[in-house]
Parts: C-alpha cells; structure tokens; sequence
C-alpha cells in the first residue's frame, strides 16, 4: 500500500451560489508524479488555493502525511447557502485554518499559473528569499550580523541551487529579465529553495513550445528523482500529461468525473465528452 | 551573491568619516548661530524619519501616515523622562497641573525611551491596522496620528504631558556631554552621530535575510506568503521598527528645538516627509538623506529670501513677501515631479563604481556628489 503524502476528502470550495469545487476526494502517493486536469474554469486553481491556505474552503478535510492541515464546514451564512455534500460529515471536527506561509513551513510548495517572481529582485535574491522561512535567527541577530553564519549557509545553498538548475549564469539579473521559460525553471527553483516534500506547479508548461514542454517534463521528474519529492501538477499540454504523469485525476464544474492511469483516463468517455461536448 | 566589493565599502566608510569629521571642524570654525547648523541638524533629523517612513512605504510597501505621530510620542517620551524632577515640581513647565512622573533620566536612556514608547504604540495599533490594505492602511494611520495629537493635549492627561501647554527645559542639546566626563559634545555633530547610528541600524537590516522578505512583500504579497513569510509577522515588525526610529527622531526633534508642543504634529508633517521619500526615490537610502537636506536647506536657508523681501540680490517689497516661498517650493516640486518621476535616486543608492562611471560619461556628478557618504 502506497503512502499518502497528500489527502483530500469531501472538499468543497463555495464562492456565494458558485460552486467552484465540489466534493473533491483524491490521494497523491509518496514519490509520484499526479496530474490535475480539466477545462477551463473546471476548479483545478482553486483547489490547489484551497491546499496552500490561500482559500479556506466551505467544506471538507486536507491532509498532508497523515496530518489535517485544513479542516472545515459550513458555517454563518453557508449554512443555508451550501450546495455542496456531506455538510454535516465535518461539524464534529476541528477546524484547522492554516495561513499559506503555515503550509509552506510543513513542506508544501508551489508555483503559480501567471508567474509571480519578486520583481525588483534579482534571481540570486529571490531563490535567497525563499530561503528565509528555515533561517535559524531573528531579526536582531540577523540585523547585527550575529547570525552571520546562518546568511552565509543560505547564501552557499542557493549557489548550489541555482548552479542545479542552470540558472548560475542569470544570478545577478533581474528576475523579470529572463525570458519565460527561464522564469518558469526559477519559479520552480524558488520553490525548492523551500525544502519541500510535495511540489504544486500549477500550469508549469503554460506558454511553451513543444519541445520546451518536453524538456520540462524530463525536468520535472529529474528533480523528483533529486530531492525525493512529490509532485502534483495542473496542466493542459496533453502530451506532458501523458507522457509524465503516474495517474491523472479529471474535474469539470468542480466535481471529479475521471481517475486513473493516463491510458485509462484517455479511454474515458466522461472526458472526451468535458473536453469536447457531449455528441448529439 | 555578488556583494558590494571590499574597496566600495571602505570607500563608503571613509566618506561617512570625512562627513563627520568636516561637521566637527565646521563647528569648531564657524559662528554656532549660522543657519549652516540648523540645516544640518534639521536635516540629519529628518533623514532619520524619512529613511524610517522609506522603510515601511518604500521597502515594505506599506502605506502609512503615521509617522508624525510616532515622532510626538518619542518627543514627548523623551522631554517627559529627561525633565529634571526639581523643574517637574516648581510650577515653571506644570504650571496648571501637579507632575505625575517624578523621576528623570539622561539623554541616551530617554532617546531610547522614546523609541520603545512609540514601538509600542505601533505595537499596539499594528494589531487591527496593519490588516487593512493600501488606501485603507493610510486612512487609518492617519486617523491614528491625529487621535494621539488631541491625545496628548487632552486636559485630563494634563500631570503627565502638561495638557496643551509648551514642554520645556528637558535636557537639549546644550546639555550633551562626553561621556564620563563634563565637557559638551558638539551639538551639530551628536545630532548627526545620533541619525547615523539609527539610519545605519536600517541600512543593515534592509541588508539582512528580513531586508529582502520585506521587500518580497513588496513586490508580490502572494507569493511572499506561500514561500514561507509571515505577511503579518514581517509587516508589524516593519511597522514596530520605523516607529521606533521615528520616535527617536521625534525626540531629537525635541532635542533640536528646546520646547516641543503637541500641536506642532500635524499631520501636515507627515506629509512633508512623505514629499522627501517621494523626491528622493522611494527604496533609495541615500536618496531620502540627500532630499532631507536639500528640502531642509531650501525651506529654512536658500529660499528664506523670498519671504524676507530679498532674494538672488534682487529688493523686491512687493513680489517678496510673506508667502511667496511656498509658492516658489511647490513650483520645484511640481518640476521634480515632472523630471524625476522616481524620485532623484529612484530606488537605487549611491556607489562609488557608479559614481566613477557617471563622472566619465558626463563628467557631471555634482548632484549625486553632494550627499555622497551620509549613509554610504
């Protein structure tokens, strides 16, 4: 039986009327590679929201290691409002409600689908930054220099890091100078400058060409293989899909209609017909 | 990774030396009266409250308008800890109510006192404020300084901060002495001792692993957060920081003017040094200490003859009078605003390398010159 690194149960994220996730259940294993598809507007964005503590959502529980990082039910006004399932399945429980800076100290990592690098940065800070979470120090040490050694060992790692990543050479360019494919690597760089055991990348091949997607494909799982990490992606390049993924898991209008091995999902009629429209 | 260089640095260390040690000669040269030394201490004061308000709006970015409100609590703090008891009990200063606070402190203590007093202050009302986003965060600090002001003029309030009326003979910078001995230190050059020390504080923070999370949750709140940054941790810590340093300024401020009143701390003040971080570059160190004093020198010194009926040589009565400065000052403004959209620095600082390299382009660094080492 394969370990869990990441658990959802019964999450439902409920904007107002808007069901923007509905009862989303699934599981991503230590050590796999799990993609998140869908059409647009499908949900994936928001349940990855809901994992990092961006949203909170209405309804459900999320593990990580076998530990509840979030936790909630309808409450105030959802109560009446909800559309979702199992309302009542959560109200025993206690609700956990962890800021994103909380989750990312647990191990979970992420990227963003419209990249967010610090802009007036350079590539040698932002990797740098990233690494101030872990810094053992506080802000009189670190403003006196008393924990010099401790500057001195992120300042080491991230040189390390971004040597890795081939990125050495941009280090002291601006962030926002690089072209996309390279802000894309140093977003992901960034997150591993976090130590973390599951990596979200939400859209990581948005925008490339296919040979670049391939190249970040063997990427992808080159680094998986390195830091012994998990990863669990959105993507809509089919071919990386495919080609990478251990197991894919399909939503559409928030609800889940597919799971499995990519060859099953691909046999699916369920997501030919998201994808494509129902035929008459 | 690539650091300022070995030789930058001393470079920058030794301007900051022969800054100090041209004010200690200048006061030893010059008549103690010139309004040489009021734009110097005045302006290494406000260096030190317009590099605290840079640090919150401009490393930060948070907009807050507090700080004049920080100032008056530091100037208060430190007048009412460093007022001899035997002046606190005649009715000289308390003339209307019975002093509540009978003890007194020296100079270095109240300084530090008046920075911890406005920390905590911006402690407090970091808690509900500093949730607030942009616009509203100013609204509310705002609204905050203004409530201190009628605060400490509040009639009931009176035993401690002397209700409305004038706060005087504290400790002021006639009564700075070396250390350990009697003999007066330099008053131009304590106040700037004084500012280097707190602006080199700053310096080395927004240089250190909290500098650079600070200016993550400038550029991209979302994404300070999900790697790792306590957004509210980090922004109170901002805010507690540049209130104590506006606090201390405040106190010198005090130092500086030998009588401090509530009333003086308007929220006009805040706006003036708002205008000083907006001239000379929001994100720039050197650039707020450069516009400190070249605002400070303009007000108080090159501009003052437009009021007097004097200016340039020319007599003019008519044109040159009461008012006619602010209308000249908010020209310049509108010019710098117009030409330096950034600021004069933008959010760079100065260097030595980029001094060179402008010097033998343009041959033209007279500007950039003029506030050379102030913070290096």
């Amino acid at each position: 039986m394969a370990e869990n690194v990441l658990r959802l149960e019964d999450v439902t994220m409920q904007f107002g009327g808007v069901v923007a996730v509905n009862n989303l259940s699934l599981e991503v294993n230590r050590g796999e590679i799990v993609a998140l598809i869908g059409p647009n507007g499908a949900g994936k964005t928001t349940a990855f929201n809901c994992i990092t503590g961006i949203y909170d959502p209405t309804n459900g529980q999320i593990s990580f290691n076998e530990k509840t990082i979030v936790a909630n039910h309808p409450r105030g006004k959802m109560r009446k409002l909800y559309a979702g399932e199992n309302a009542k399945k959560y109200v025993a429980a206690r609700t956990v409600d962890p800021t994103p800076d909380q989750v990312t100290k647990l191990g979970i990592a992420r990227t963003f689908q419209n990249i967010r690098l610090w802009k007036s940065m350079t590539v040698f800070d932002n990797v740098l930054t990233a690494k101030h979470m872990r810094a053992k120090q506080n802000v009189f040490s670190a403003t006196l220099r008393i924990t010099y050694s401790e500057e001195k060992r992120m300042r080491e790692e991230t040189i390390a890091l971004l040597e890795e990543q081939n990125l050495l050479q941009y280090a002291n360019d601006l962030a926002v100078s690089l072209p996309y494919g390279l802000q894309r690597r140093l977003e992901i760089a960034r997150a591993l400058a976090t130590d973390p055991k599951l990596l979200l990348l939400d859209e990581p091949a948005a925008g490339m060409n296919p040979q670049e997607t391939q190249e970040l494909g063997e990427f992808i799982v080159q680094i998986k293989e390195k830091y012994g990490l998990t990863v669990f992606m959105i993507e809509h390049h089919m071919d990386l899909v495919m080609q990478f993924s251990d197991r894919i898991y399909v939503i559409d209008f928030g609800r889940l209609i597919s799971q499995g091995t990519p060859a099953v999902v691909q046999a699916d009629p369920k997501v030919i017909n998201a994808y494509l429209g129902v035929s008459e | 990774m690539k650091k300022k260089s070995k030789a930058e640095l001393w470079l920058a260390f030794g301007a900051i030396a022969l800054i100090y040690i041209a004010v200690a000669i200048l006061e030893k040269t010059v008549n103690a009266n010139s309004i040489i030394f009021t734009v110097l201490k005045k302006g290494a004061i406000y260096s030190l409250v317009v590099v605290s308000m840079n640090l919150l709006n401009g490393f930060t970015g948070l907009f807050s308008l507090g700080q004049a409100g920080f100032m008056l609590i530091g100037a208060y703090t430190y007048a009412i800890f460093t007022m001899p008891t035997e002046i606190k009990l005649t009715e000289s200063v308390y003339k209307y109510y019975e002093a509540a606070v009978k003890f007194d402190t020296g100079i270095f203590i109240g300084l530090i006192c008046a920075g911890l007093m406005a920390a905590l202050f911006a402690a407090l009302i970091g808690l509900p404020v500093l949730r607030l986003k942009s616009d509203y965060l100013a609204i509310a600090t705002i609204g905050f300084a203004e409530i201190i002001r009628a605060i400490f003029q509040w009639d009931v309030l009176g035993p401690i901060t002397n209700g409305a009326n004038v706060m005087r003979e504290y400790l002021d910078l006639t009564d700075v002495t070396i250390p350990f001995t009697k003999i007066p230190f330099p008053p131009t050059l304590f106040v700037f001792v004084a500012s280097g020390v707190c602006i080199a504080l700053i310096v080395l923070l927004i240089n250190s692993s909290y500098g650079r999370a600070f200016k993550a949750i400038r550029d991209d709140e979302v994404a300070a957060e999900a790697m790792g940054i306590n957004l509210f941790k980090h922004k109170e810590m901002s805010f507690v920081i540049s209130s104590f340093f506006a606090g201390i300024s405040g106190a010198l401020l005090a130092m500086y003017q030998y009588t401090v009143q509530a009333a003086q701390f308007k929220s006009a003040m805040t706006y003036e040094i708002l205008l000083i971080v907006v001239i000379g570059g929001i994100g720039s160190i050197s650039g707020s200490c450069i516009a400190s004093f070249l605002y400070i020198a303009a007000s108080e010194w090159w501009l003052r003859g437009l009021d007097m009926g004097k200016f340039l040589g020319i007599e003019s009565a008519t044109v040159f009078r009461s008012g006619f400065r602010r209308f000249v000052f908010s020209i310049i403004i509108m010019l710098i605003v117009l030409f330096f959209s950034r600021g004069l620095m933008g959010d760079r600082e100065i260097s030595f390398a980029g001094l060179i390299k402008r010097f033998n382009k343009h041959a033209k660094p007279a500007k950039a010159a003029k506030g050379g080492g102030i913070d290096g």
